[in-house]
Formats: structure tokens, sequence, C-alpha cells
């Protein structure tokens, strides 16, 4: 039996296979020094606080109607606590908070914007307050969640194709975004900017990614009528002003068909483009307490089922239950999300649509 | 016997503190900043760069290159000249007449047509783009689908498509005709009868009078009112944005406004406003080369009452033209507006059956900005007027009197914020205020500095037609007896602008609640305005919202230009010997 000598090639053995476990743990100690910060619930404390700030300032993509009932029936709940809300596309809200703090204003508590590629600017910029509610910790899936919790997926939205049902028989109605193309639709699409509304801007960034900006320059042989809102193009199709939307807020064309308008839905062959709509707290808010008591609000089960009843979205949280007659996610063939993408790519995207479609 | 008694000595005795200097120093001074400070800021940003080494600026003609060469810059400055030489002829060839009927003819209801174009001038060009959409949009318009119920046209066809650029120009001129038909109206007003009396006594027919005494005597309001057209719809923000983007064309204002969406662009935006600067100049020169230095002052010490024409049987087409032209810009959209604001989908026609209250209900009750935004507009609207007929009275007195040296400079200052978009000036006014000592971004005051000096060169020509119709004389007379020049403006030459001096506030007022290319840029959540926000609904689509705001805020302006001519002392329907 020799006696094993410490030789230099195991010093070299050792060092190495040290290194590699230093080098391994620091990499996967990534995401353990980012732990979430503790789940919070609810608290009279922290409604008493609320209270006493008296306001919250909430910046929002949603659609008009939804964002103040929303910010009413919070009040509802918490009264004594006003909601204001500042309503306009995920992208233009994104411009306005960015020339506030710029100019150092801090007027927004919690922001929801439906382009989660804001979040990546906003995290950079350290502007984003880490704050984890107890029911996200819950009920929501991981990946609708930022690991240090300083934005959550409130909402998940698509943009499908609608049509108009009096001046679009329903076997003529297009079923793809490859049948948009088609001569017969020239003079009668809508369709929404990237430049204004964040479901658009992720919109258009998958199915350039899928089509190619082939299609878009395709596209914009139609004569395409070109709106600002992706909660503008159903309303054109429901006043009857153009008979096909191109892309929009899906959940309104659900809606509204259910009120009775002239619409209906489409999901496209090709995928169903998606967005997350996450939400988030500004670390400067000027009503912190509120800003947190709205957030946690915003999702728990209560506020998530109504975004399902009432604004027909789709909710990330795991206990709300659908409505029968609204096609689940599940079901739906989507496209490929990429919030990294589309920040990447925002500048040009927008620069090549103005150039095609010439606004 | 007449007895000539001194004044009593105690009257004339004393040190007399004359404010004039001091008061005309300050006021040349403030208009002095409040113009050439965005401005100033705007030159700077057009002929710098920021270099990515070292982020300084740097002198560059980078930008005008690339706004001569890149066909994305150069479409809208095309579309927006050919949009304001058409909307201006087309105003004057409608407000022209029109004014001529209503001052100087026997025409009836004169009192009800005037209100109508006042009406016309308080509603804002982009609430009236709005209305228009509501109906003339190809397939869901309320005339286009009364056209094809008349027709029995297929679901296809459209008479009118207001989606396209005669389609903006039509909007455009409905909403500058006011400002040419009240600067022409009341020139014509102020023309005495006995210089047509004379004319005809002399032997002229009514046709020579009117082209020999009364053109000529009105041409300088004509021009200036063809003018403020002209440059009113170059720099309107809100109808092309409406309008044109849809139909898939930029203006240079809404070209501009989208160099600022993120990431801004702001060297590249006040490149592309100097030109339109630059223009304006030009034609002010050419207006003063073609008035020349002709005396227009026709309110003397002696004047007699205007000669009214008699119309006989014309006043049947007359009336129908009257009428015709008013239906365009007042009641057609107002029509649409009602019919918006209580119809659940805007473009359906309300019957009994179908209206709703829950437009007006969300409006006020559900939507959060609403309050927010009215209080702001009437509190910025008053002040702006105030301030701004203040600093435009005392600049036309300068001016007209020549009181100070460089008044003609003055005069060019005063006018000068007509020839920048509202938008850019929003920009100058952003870059200026962003930075210390004065930060005023965030607060109302900025948005009073804006409309200040947005609403001082109308406001500053209105005032000083009105000062060019009086002449020195009575001042001089006054001063004669020992008066000072700013105890002359106050005692004698202000009543006499009175009715002016109320209709330039009005006419602010109104201005500042319709005006939107500014506010746009400069407001931030707190400080929102009605305008902006009806422009916010405008973009998610929420047209009943839109109506039920837009007729509100047209209710409370015309309440408050109503209050304002009855109040005792201050009104009064126009200037006679009294």
């Amino acid at each position: 039996m020799r006696q094993h000598r410490f030789t230099r090639r195991d010093l070299l053995r050792g060092s190495t296979a040290l290194a590699a476990g230093a080098a391994g743990i620091t990499v996967f100690a990534e995401p353990l020094r980012a732990a979430p910060p503790p789940a919070e619930a609810i608290t009279p404390r922290l409604i008493e606080a609320a209270k006493k700030e008296g306001k919250v300032a909430f910046y929002t993509a949603m659609d008009l109607a939804f964002a103040q009932q929303l910010g009413k029936k919070f009040e509802a709940t918490y009264p004594g606590i006003s909601v204001r809300v500042e309503r306009s596309g995920a992208e233009r809200i994104f411009t306005r908070i960015g020339q506030e703090y710029s100019s150092n204003i801090h007027a927004v508590d919690v922001v929801n914007t439906a382009d989660a590629a804001h979040c990546i600017v906003w995290n950079r910029n350290n502007w984003l307050e880490p704050y984890l509610p107890e029911d996200v910790a819950k009920h929501f899936d991981k990946t609708y969640y930022d690991p240090d919790a300083r934005h959550i997926t409130t909402r998940i939205l698509i943009s499908p194709i609608a049509y108009n049902t009096n001046l679009v028989k329903k076997e003529e109605a297009p079923r793809s975004f490859k049948d948009l193309l088609d001569p017969k639709w020239a003079g009668k699409i809508v369709k929404a900017h990237p430049s204004y509304s964040g479901t658009i801007m992720n919109a258009t960034f998958q199915i350039a990614r899928e089509l190619g900006w082939e299609y878009f320059e395709k596209l914009a042989q139609q004569r395409v009528m070109q709106v600002q809102s992706a909660t503008d193009t159903p309303k054109k199709i429901s006043l009857g002003e153009r008979a096909v939307m191109a892309d929009g807020a899906g959940y309104l064309v659900i809606r509204y068909k259910e009120q009775g308008q002239p619409i209906e839905i489409v999901y496209p062959e090709e995928g169903t483009p998606l967005a997350q709509g996450p939400s988030a707290i500004f670390r400067a808010a000027p009503n912190p307490n509120a800003a947190r008591l709205f957030q946690n609000w915003m999702h728990s089960r209560e506020a998530q089922q109504f975004l399902v009843d009432w604004a027909r979205q789709y909710s990330p949280h795991g206990q709300t239950v659908e409505k029968p007659g609204v096609r689940p996610l599940k079901d739906i063939k989507l496209m490929k999300e990429d919030p990294e993408g589309v920040h990447r790519s925002a500048e040009e995207i927008k620069k090549r649509y103005s150039q095609i479609f010439k606004v | 016997m007449t007895i000539a008694v001194p004044a009593p000595l105690a009257e004339r005795g004393g040190f007399k503190l004359d404010l004039t200097w001091p008061v005309l120093i300050a006021f040349a001074a403030l208009l002095c900043v409040l113009v050439l400070l965005p401005v100033s800021w705007l030159v700077v940003y057009s002929l710098t760069a920021v270099d990515e080494a070292t982020r300084a600026r740097e002198l560059t003609l980078h930008h005008f290159a690339q706004l001569f060469s890149d066909p994305d810059l150069v479409a809208p400055l095309i579309t927006t000249l050919i949009v304001a030489v058409s909307s201006s002829a087309g105003c004057c060839l409608v407000a022209a007449p029109m004014a001529w009927l209503v001052a100087r003819t026997d025409l009836p209801l004169t009192g009800p047509i005037r209100a109508l174009v006042t009406a016309s001038f308080v509603t804002p060009p982009f609430l009236g783009a709005i209305a228009w959409e509501i109906l003339a949009a190809p397939n869901s318009g309320l005339l286009n689908q009364l056209y094809r119920y008349l027709t029995g046209a297929p679901q296809d066809d459209y008479l009118l498509n207001i989606y396209s650029l005669p389609g903006l120009i039509f909007v455009i001129a409905c909403y500058t005709f006011p400002y040419v038909f009240v600067l022409i109206a009341n020139a014509l007003d102020r023309i005495p009868g006995d210089l047509e009396d004379a004319s005809s006594i002399l032997g002229g027919r009514t046709w020579t009078t009117a082209r020999r005494i009364t053109i000529p005597l009105a041409l300088p309001a004509l021009l200036a009112g063809v003018l403020i057209a002209f440059l009113q719809a170059m720099i309107l923000f809100g109808s092309p944005a409406i309008l044109a983007l849809p139909a898939g064309f930029h203006t240079m204002t809404t070209k501009i406004w989208s160099l600022f969406q993120y990431p801004p662009k702001p060297e590249l935006a006040a490149a592309a406003s100097l030109p339109l600067l630059v223009f304006t100049v030009v034609l002010l020169r050419a207006q003063h080369a073609i008035l020349g230095r002709r005396g227009y002052s026709v309110v003397g010490g002696k004047s007699g009452d205007p000669r009214l024409i008699r119309l006989g049987w014309l006043v049947v087409p007359a009336m129908a033209f009257v009428g015709l032209v008013l239906t365009l810009p007042v009641f057609l959209p107002y029509f649409a507006l009602l019919n918006a604001a209580f119809s659940p989908v805007a473009t359906t026609l309300l019957t009994p059956l179908n209206a709703t209250l829950h437009n007006v209900y969300f409006t006020f009750f559900e939507l959060s900005s609403t309050q927010l935004a009215l209080k702001n507009t009437f509190i910025l609207g008053s002040l702006a007027a105030t301030l701004g007929t203040l600093l435009a009275l005392v600049i036309s007195y300068i001016t007209a009197r020549q009181a100070v040296t460089g008044h003609r400079a003055l005069g060019f200052l005063a006018t000068a914020p007509i020839a920048i978009p509202g938008i850019v000036l929003g920009v100058g006014l952003f870059l200026a205020y962003t930075r210390p000592p004065f930060v005023l971004y965030g607060t109302l005051w900025i948005l009073l500095v804006a409309y200040v000096t947005i609403e001082l060169p109308a406001a500053y020509q209105q005032l000083q037609s009105a000062f060019r119709a009086v002449h020195p004389e009575l001042e001089d007379a006054s001063r004669i007896l020992g008066a000072t020049r700013l105890r002359a403006l106050r005692d004698v030459t202000a009543p006499l602008l009175r009715t002016s001096v109320i209709a330039t506030w009005c006419f602010i007022f109104v201005s500042v609640v319709r005006e939107l290319s500014a506010a746009i840029m400069l407001f931030t959540s707190e400080t929102k305005v009605v305008s902006v926000l009806i422009f916010d609904l405008k973009e998610s689509g929420d047209l009943g919202a839109i109506a039920v705001l837009g007729l509100s805020m047209l209710l409370v302006t015309f309440a408050v230009v109503i209050l304002m001519n009855r109040i005792p002392g201050f009104g009064g329907a126009r200037l006679r010997n009294t």
C-alpha cells in the first residue's frame, strides 16, 4: 500500500475543482442572492397608513372604463382612499413617466403597463420597489413575477383579429393574418399603432418575428386605417367604421360581443400575439402605503376575479374562475412573448413601422 | 360772457409720479423674456447636437440637412403649406362676403348670426374634427348613413370621406373662418357712414362705393385676418392628429409631435420649426409692404353712423348663404356631439328608445380626471386672459404711438410667437423651464406662460388694429391738457377701446380653453386640462365621454363670454358714438 503523497497534480486538481465549485456557486447563487422579499398580506396597519395618505395615483394602460371601475371598487373596499386614474397607451405612459422623472417630478404611485419591456428599463434605472403580495406568492406561477418582486403580471392580453358581423359574413371572415392581405379587404381594415400601445408593440414584434417585415409592407398596401390605441380598434369595428381589425384588445371584443354589439373574434391560424400586463410600485411614490395597498389588492382573488368577470381579461391568479363563453388561454395557439427582444428592438420597430405605414 | 375759471391749485400742485416709463419698460422686458427665452433655446437646439463621446453640445447644420433631404420630413412640410393656403383661401371667400353682409347691409338677425360665429370660434378645432368624424367617416358617419338611406347606395359607398386631405382642409377652414369674419366685421363696423355718403353724393353707385371706399378701409383687417387664418391653419395640431393620421399622412405639427415620442429628438423638431418662423416673418413684411404708410384711422373726433345697404329681394339668397355657412361649423357638429353624448354608440342615431345617460354619468362620476381638468382649464383661462390682455394693450399702445425707441422690434416680438407652432413652443418652454433658476415644469405656471405667449400675437393684432382706428388727436388733446401718457391711455384711449379690450379678453379666454398643441407637451398628470383630456380620450376611442366633456366645456365658455359682455360698464354690442 503506497502512501498517497500530496503531489502538485493533486494541488492542481484540487484547486481546479475548488475554482469550478466556486464559479458554480457564484453562478447559481445569483437567483439565491436576489431572493424575493417576504410575502406581505393586507394588514390593518397598512390600511391605516394608506388612509392617512388618502390617495393613490395609478398610471395605467387598461381600457378607461375598466380602469375607472377598478378604481371605484378599490375606493368602495377602502373608503377614504381616492384613486386617480391616468390612462393612456402603454408606450405613451412610459414616455410620460420618463419625462416626469427626468424633471424630478414623482407623481406616479402604481403603474400598469401592457409592455413588459418597460419594466426592464425601470429596473435598470432602479425606480421600482420590490413588493410581494401574499396572494401572488401563494397563487401566482413564478413566471408571472420578477424574482425580486419588482413587477407582477396583473393581466394577460391577446391581440386577435375581429370583424363586424353586420358587414362581414362568417364564411368570408379572415381566418389568419395572411388572409388580411387579400385584395377584398383593401380599405376595410383598421389597425392600432405600436408607438402608442404596448399590446400592439408586442404584437408587431411577434408578427414581424413570425411572418417577417414583408408582411407589414404588404399590409400597408391595403390602405389600412391607422388609429392609436388597441382599445380603439374594437370600438371602430362596433361603430361599423371598418369591417375588420388587424390587431387590438381581445378582451374588448369579447366584452362588446356580450353587450350585443355586432363584433366577433377570430384567433389567427399563425398564432395570436400575447402581451403580459405587469404592474409595479415606484420607489419614489408620493403615497407609498396607499401604493402598496393598491398593488396588493389588485392581485387579490377578489380584484382578479373582477378582472375576469367585468373586463373579460385573462388573469394569472391560480384561483380565478374563467367565465364560460371565453376560450381559455391554454386552448388558444399563442405566439411567444419576448420582453427582452422588444426592449432591444422597440426603437427600430417604431421607426420601421412609421416608414412602412407613413404615420 | 364766458369766464375761464382756473383749475383749483390743489390739483396741479405737488409731485406727480409719472409711472409711464417704468411701466412701459417693464412690460417690454416681460415680453422679451416671454418670447426670446424659448426661441433662443430652440435656435440652440436646432444648431447643435450632443456629441456621443463628450456629451457636449457642438455646432452642426446636420439637422437642417436632414430636414430638407429626408422625404419623411419634406412631405409633411409641403402638406402643411397646401393645407394652410387652401383653408385660408376658403375662409376668406366665405368670411369676407359674410362679414360685409352682416356689417354693412340690412340683413336681419345679425345679432344671432354674430353669436353663432362666436359659437363657431369657441368650438375647439379638435372637437370640431371629432364631431365631423362622427358625421362624415366614410362608413359609419351620420351624413354618409343618410346618403345611403336616401339614395339606396350599397354599403361600401360614401359621399364624404373626412379622413383625407380635402376633409382636413375643410375642417380647418370651418374653425379658422371666425378669425377672418370677426376682424373684417369689426373693421366694417367702425367705418362711419359719412365717407360712403360722400361717395354717393359724388355719384358713386353701391358697388363703386364698396370698391373704392369700403374695401380699402377694410383692407388692413382683411389682410390681418388672412394672415391669422393662414398661420392658425399652419400650426394646428389637434385636427391633423385626428384626421390625417388615420388617413396615413403627417402634417408638420404631427410630425414634430411624433419626434417627441420616446426616444425624443428635440434637435430635429427645433430645426423643423425654424422654416415656419422664417416664412411667417416674410408674410408679415409683405403685409406691411402692401399696407404701406397709409393711415386708416376712422374714429376721429368727428364721425357719423354707418349707412346700411338695402338688400331687397337679395335677402333670401343672402340668408341661405349665411345659413349654409353656419351649418357647417355649428349646427351639424353640435348635433353630432349631442347624438354621441346621449346615444349608446356615437354613430347610432339617437332615438327616444335608445337614449342613455350613461356617458354623462361616466364623465362626471367615474372619470377621475374630469374635475381636475375642468378646474385647471378655467383657472388658466381667466389668468391668461387677464395677463394677456394687459400685456397686449400696453405693447400695442407702445407700437401704435411709437412711445419707446425700438418699438418696431417690440412689435415684431409680439407677433413672433404666431409663427412658432404651439407644439414647438411647448418644447422650447419645456427646454427653458426644466432647468434652474426657473423650474416651472409640472406646475400650472408653465402652462400659463405658454398660453400667454401663444395668444399674445392675435390679441396684439386685434388691439393694434383697434388702436390704428383711433386717431392720436384724442390722446393729444388730453396730453395738451396736462395728462401723462399713462393717464391718457387709461382715461381716454382705454374707454374708447373698451369693447375691443373686452373682446380681446374673451378671445384669449376662449383660445386658451381650445388650445391643445402646447398643452400636450407641457402637462403632467396633476396639471391636465380639458383639451388634453379630450385628446387622450380620443386616442382610446371613448367618443361618448368626449362628447359630454366637449359640450360641457362649450356651455361654460359660452356662459363666461355672455357674462363678460353683459356686465354693466363692460359690455355693449359695438362702439357707437355715445
